[in-house]
């Protein structure tokens, strides 16, 4: 087995082991409410650091401001409850406006 | 569920499908143009199934990190789906062709928009919806991308990266505004995932996020 094959497998089999946790100990243990709670808003917590890294940084360093713009202009939109398909467009138009008029 | 629910469902996931086919055609360009066989990208999309933790996976190959750091870094970004398959437990529910099936479509914008649904059936509907066209539409868009190679040119020209975080922001917003103790344990974890992320490999970050909810409180949210 070539190397490349062996981290697609291991890779493949951890994230799929990572994924299975919750559908598998659900139904066999009993999750108090409390925890349940804690677990719903600890996806939400992860969603949001994701956004912030994903908006902000590239690798360990700053993205750039065309891209944070794009997500803020994205952010106004849905806060001001614009439908979905305006806010993420709206975000990509407003960084590639920017990334054409010069802006990192 | 009435048609008209379930058509809102597709309309808005069909905008989620339409930016991860085209980060998808990316990511099967990015591999081949920077050296890596057809197969690897397409095959590793369809096993993997994770844009972030290929991205970086394969990014740490054609940087000459190896193949191991490859494997370790893609397995620390994806730390964070046994945390969402415990929250979309419930929704996937006890048969277990669903629960094999449905652990493989879990990803970051299928959870947060089922999660962002009002009650149980929209949010199953929701899942399976998201989940399987995403599926479709990512391995689609991945094997395009592997098969024109650096045609495309950089995506970065359209916008694109700003996409996948705005997607989320609309996904979550809901939540954030009607749940405090949510808001706030949501903005600690993000302060201080941007805070380590200098300092730590990828995919820490967002788990440090985590710490967050220690602003929780111990009452039921308002």
């Amino acid at each position: 087995m070539s190397p490349t094959v062996a981290m697609i497998l291991t890779l493949a089999v951890g994230t799929y082991a990572f994924r299975l946790v919750g559908p598998v100990l659900h139904g066999r243990i009993a999750i108090p409410p409390r925890v349940q709670e804690l677990l719903s808003a600890g996806a939400i917590v992860l969603l949001v650091a994701l956004l912030a890294t994903g908006s902000l940084t590239e690798g360990d360093g700053f993205a750039g401001w065309a891209r944070p713009a794009g997500v803020l202009v994205g952010a106004v939109l849905a806060w001001r409850r614009a439908p979905f398909v305006v806010v993420v467009l709206g975000a990509a138009a407003a960084t590639a406006v920017l990334r054409a008029a010069g802006v990192g | 569920m009435r048609t008209a629910e379930r058509t809102a469902l597709v309309r808005d996931s069909a905008l989620v499908w339409l930016a991860s086919g085209v980060v998808g055609v990316s990511f099967g360009a990015i591999a081949v143009t920077g050296g890596l066989p057809v197969w690897v990208p397409v095959v590793m999309s369809l096993v993997v199934y994770a844009g972030s933790a290929q991205f970086s996976a394969v990014g740490v190959l054609l940087a000459g990190g190896g193949p191991f750091t490859a494997a370790v870094t893609g397995l620390l970004l994806n730390t964070r789906t046994a945390a969402y398959g415990l929250a979309v437990a419930d929704i996937l529910g006890r048969g277990r062709v669903s629960r094999l099936l449905g652990a493989h479509l879990v990803t970051d914008e299928t959870v947060a928009f089922a999660l962002a649904q009002p009650d149980p059936a929209r949010r199953r509907a929701a899942f399976w919806i998201s989940g399987l066209g995403l599926f479709a539409v990512w391995n689609t868009g991945v094997l395009l991308g592997a098969l024109a190679g650096g045609a495309l040119g950089d995506t970065g020209t359209y916008g694109l990266d700003a996409a996948f975080p705005a997607v989320l922001v609309a996904l979550v917003l809901p939540t954030l505004r009607a749940d405090a103790a949510v808001r706030r344990s949501a903005l600690l974890g993000a302060a201080l995932a941007l805070a380590v992320t200098p300092a730590v490999p990828a995919g820490v970050p967002v788990l440090v996020a985590l710490a967050g909810l220690v602003l929780h409180g111990g009452r039921r949210p308002a």
